[in-house]
């Protein structure tokens, strides 16, 4: 008998089971995303922070280029789409997001073959500029409307004028969703969704939360893959069910005390996007060294405004929930939500990604990195990769980098 | 004439240029990004408005605060910050443009020391009312803020005759451009290019006594030029801060004819209605100006616009020219090359770093793409 047919039951026990419902809920997402054009509902493309709701409100099926990046990168497929958006003009030095959906809408690539071809395009550049050009090449490509969010950056403040601006669009927005769907508002069912949306970001910073407890039932690397439904499914049952089933089965591992790193010695703290062709190995790495990343910046971008939204004027206070997101703000207000976390889930070091995709995240990482150390003396790793294309990773470095940090980590506490 | 210096002088040095220009006058200079800076209402707060190129390379204190990954203005611009060239700046300005200007904002803002930090936080798209509306509030709020900043006010008197001055500058370098085109290789691109830098640095009423006798030259020089055969190019991307590239150029038989270029064309096309609400009319010229990379108007536009300016400008090949990481002008280059392609305009692309390639490379890349035209 072969070793490795028998299962350890230590590491089952720490297996997260609603993995399987959560592959469940994606596979027929994608399913009646890609046969949209038979049941005649519409298909929008969306930026992962843009406003959602309006869609699922208007039952028209919301895609996610992003989540699409990310399902690439995690399959290892990433480096082929790049070469191939290179080779279409396109510099290296874009985001891998962008170089891969735009790569794989000429091929239909990746995992699933492609996404399914949009009827229009929503563009919110909450996150980044770069959303805003990659989305006009896709207008451009499929030669369908493009309807863009503008969320002004927030340096000090979100101005008066500012406020105005998004509430007006958000009024465009929903004229426009009018026109291209061919039917007016259901405000009843608007107000649903929206109900359904803070309800699911609740659930979302709930699961999230569980980790403050120690052993963490969970990691970030869990975080990153259940965060899935949060970015497409805002705004849905399906999402508010799935959450709470998470929820429950993350504080039923804390009463059992199951953890998901054997042996948790360490927490740390993530900031930025995964290394997704590399989520198992650095889990691995870090749970070597006892190390379990507790938190990131990341997932809790979903479900870090809720405190300005209201249910009763939701559309409006949304609108400037979405412009006030963790990167559509300073750096400086940056490290006030960052020292909340490392307090919060009482980390002992701060890792941080590098990521040569993403500018608006990580241009300031180094300003941060100065920051948390000043003022709370928390050791910090920065870890230079790309969240897609793995031709940014260096193994060895990284490696050597995690054990000289570990080391620190160690003598420290 | 407040200093005598030399233009090619001011434009290789213009940070000298400025700290005398404030010893001599005592009053303000303002560092600036982008050409979405409402440069008139800086005059206009008595002011010298400074545009921030960037030290060309030996990065040695950015590096502590940016990756490798942004672009040589970004760090070119915050080393200057930070070694103390920029130290006699009374306040700097950030238009909101691309996601690295974004969070040079920041950095600048936390570590260069310099009093006042401006941001217009302009909006993004360009083609809609709400964003009309919204830019009009925002080049406002700016005029409230530089006025509170500098402890000056800003009288619409005082607009207006800075929208005038701007009016006239704008117009003579229309002029010029128009000489340049007619008559190709008139005038050296190197020249063209100081003219340029000066625009950003000098004092702008003594810069259009300049500009202006420059043009008178290039007037007498056209009534006698006898055209040679050269091949007409036409520039375009973002910042182009390197005569070397003109002299190049020029060397390979080609000259270039006209621009779309942030350090060109896009600085000086669109003039100011000087009638009616000055900040009204400032707002209206960015709304509808040839659009840069990072604003939206439309998807197309950019593309319509180049092939237009080509079929103007009866250009015989265009030389795509920006900095690596440059997000907003590497994603439209696909695009914009293909418009080219459709009309059969053949074009090249030279992404600079910030080292140049050495002059023999230069010569080499030029060379072959001018001699296909
Ligand atoms: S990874 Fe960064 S640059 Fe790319 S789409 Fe996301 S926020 Fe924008
Ligand atoms: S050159 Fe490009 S990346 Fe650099 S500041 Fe300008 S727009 Fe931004």
């Amino acid at each position: 008998m072969s070793g490795d047919r028998i299962k350890d039951p230590e590491k089952e026990r720490r297996k997260i089971k609603s993995v399987v419902k959560m592959k469940e809920i994606m596979t027929k997402y994608y399913i009646d995303a890609k046969t949209a054009g038979q049941s005649g509902k519409k298909v929008a493309w969306i930026t992962s922070g843009g406003p959602v709701e309006p869609l699922i409100a208007f039952d028209v099926i919301p895609v996610y280029p992003e989540n699409h990046g990310a399902m690439i990168g995690a399959s290892k497929m990433g480096i082929d789409l790049c070469e191939k958006a290179e080779a279409m003009g396109y510099a290296r030095d874009l985001c891998s997001y962008a170089r891969t959906d735009i790569a794989s809408s000429t091929v239909n690539g990746g995992p699933i073959g492609g996404l399914p071809k949009p009827d229009f395009l929503v563009c919110c550049n909450n996150i980044c500029g770069t959303v805003m050009k990659w989305y006009e090449v896709q207008a451009r490509y499929y030669n369908v409307p493009l309807f863009i969010f503008d969320t002004p950056f927030i340096h000090t403040e979100l101005s008066d004028e500012a406020k105005d601006y998004v509430k007006k669009q958000m009024s465009e927005y929903i004229e426009f969703l009018e026109q291209q769907c061919g039917v007016k508002t259901d405000w009843d069912r608007m107000r649903e969704v929206g109900r359904l949306s803070i309800q699911g970001q609740k659930l979302w910073q709930e699961v999230l939360d569980t980790t403050t407890h120690s052993p963490a039932p969970m990691t970030a690397f869990d975080a990153f893959f259940h965060l899935a439904l949060i970015v497409t499914l805002r705004g849905t049952q399906t999402a508010v069910d799935y959450y709470v089933q998470l929820r429950d089965e993350m504080k039923e591992r804390i009463s059992q005390g199951i953890g998901m790193v054997p042996d948790e010695k360490y927490r740390l703290i993530w900031d930025n996007l995964p290394v997704w062709y590399r989520t198992k190995w650095l889990s691995d790495k870090f749970a070597s060294h006892g190390a379990c990343l507790v938190a990131d910046t990341y997932t809790s971008a979903w479900s870090g405004v809720l405190h300005l939204i209201d249910e009763n004027n939701f559309l409006e206070s949304m609108a400037i929930a979405y412009s006030s997101i963790y990167i559509n703000i300073s750096i400086d207000s940056m490290f006030d939500i960052l020292k909340n976390m490392i307090v919060k889930y009482k980390a002992d070091g701060l890792v941080m990604h590098s990521n040569r995709s993403c500018k608006p995240y990580s241009l300031g990482q180094y300003d941060l990195q100065k920051m948390v150390l000043k003022e709370l003396n928390v050791p910090t790793l920065i870890i230079e990769a790309d969240m897609v294309d793995e031709r940014n990773f260096s193994e060895s470095q990284i490696e050597t980098r995690i054990d000289a940090f570990m080391e620190i980590i160690k003598h420290r506490k | 004439m407040i200093l005598q210096m030399k233009v090619n002088e001011i434009a290789t040095d213009p940070n000298t240029y400025a700290r005398k220009w404030k010893e001599t006058t005592s009053r303000p200079v303002i560092g600036y990004f982008c050409s979405y800076t409402p440069e008139e209402i800086i005059h206009a707060a008595n002011a010298l408005p400074m545009r921030i190129f960037g030290a060309g390379d030996g990065f040695i204190k950015t590096d502590s605060h940016l990756q490798a990954y942004s672009c040589s203005l970004v760090r070119g611009g915050l080393e200057e910050a930070l070694t103390g060239r920029l130290d006699f700046l009374d306040g700097t300005v950030f238009p909101h443009t691309c996601d690295s200007i974004q969070r040079l904002s920041d950095i600048w803002r936390l570590n260069a020391g310099i009093p006042l930090h401006l941001d217009i936080v302009l909006p993004v798209k360009l083609n809609t009312d709400s964003a009309r509306e919204y830019m009009l509030k925002v080049i406002r709020k700016f005029k409230i803020d530089l006025e509170t900043g500098l402890g000056t006010p800003i009288t619409m008197h005082s607009l207006s005759e800075s929208i005038e001055l701007y009016n006239r500058i704008r117009n003579t370098f229309m002029e010029i451009y128009n000489l340049r085109s007619k008559y190709a290789g008139i005038v050296d691109g190197r020249r063209i290019l100081e003219m340029i830098k000066c625009s950003m640095t000098m004092d702008r009423n003594d810069f259009l006594e300049i500009l202006t006798t420059f043009r008178d030259e290039l007037i007498n020089r056209a009534a006698n030029f006898k055209q040679e055969k050269r091949k007409r190019i036409l520039l375009a991307g973002g910042i182009c801060n390197h005569p070397d590239f003109y002299t190049v150029i020029e060397k390979s038989g080609g000259s270039v004819v006209y621009d779309d270029l942030c350090t060109g064309s896009r600085l000086y096309t669109g003039n100011i209605d000087s009638s009616g609400d000055p900040v009204e009319s400032i707002a209206r010229r960015y709304m509808e100006r040839v659009v840069c990379p990072a604003k939206h108007s439309g998807i197309t536009s950019r593309g319509k616009n180049l092939v237009e300016m080509a079929k103007e400008h009866k250009v015989d090949g265009v030389i795509f020219l920006f900095l690596k990481f440059c997000d907003p002008q590497s994603f439209d280059y696909p695009y914009l090359k293909e418009h080219m392609d459709r009309e059969g305009i053949p074009s090249m692309l030279m992404e600079v770093e910030e080292r140049l390639p050495s002059e023999g490379q230069l010569t080499t890349r030029f060379e072959t793409f001018i001699g296909m035209l």
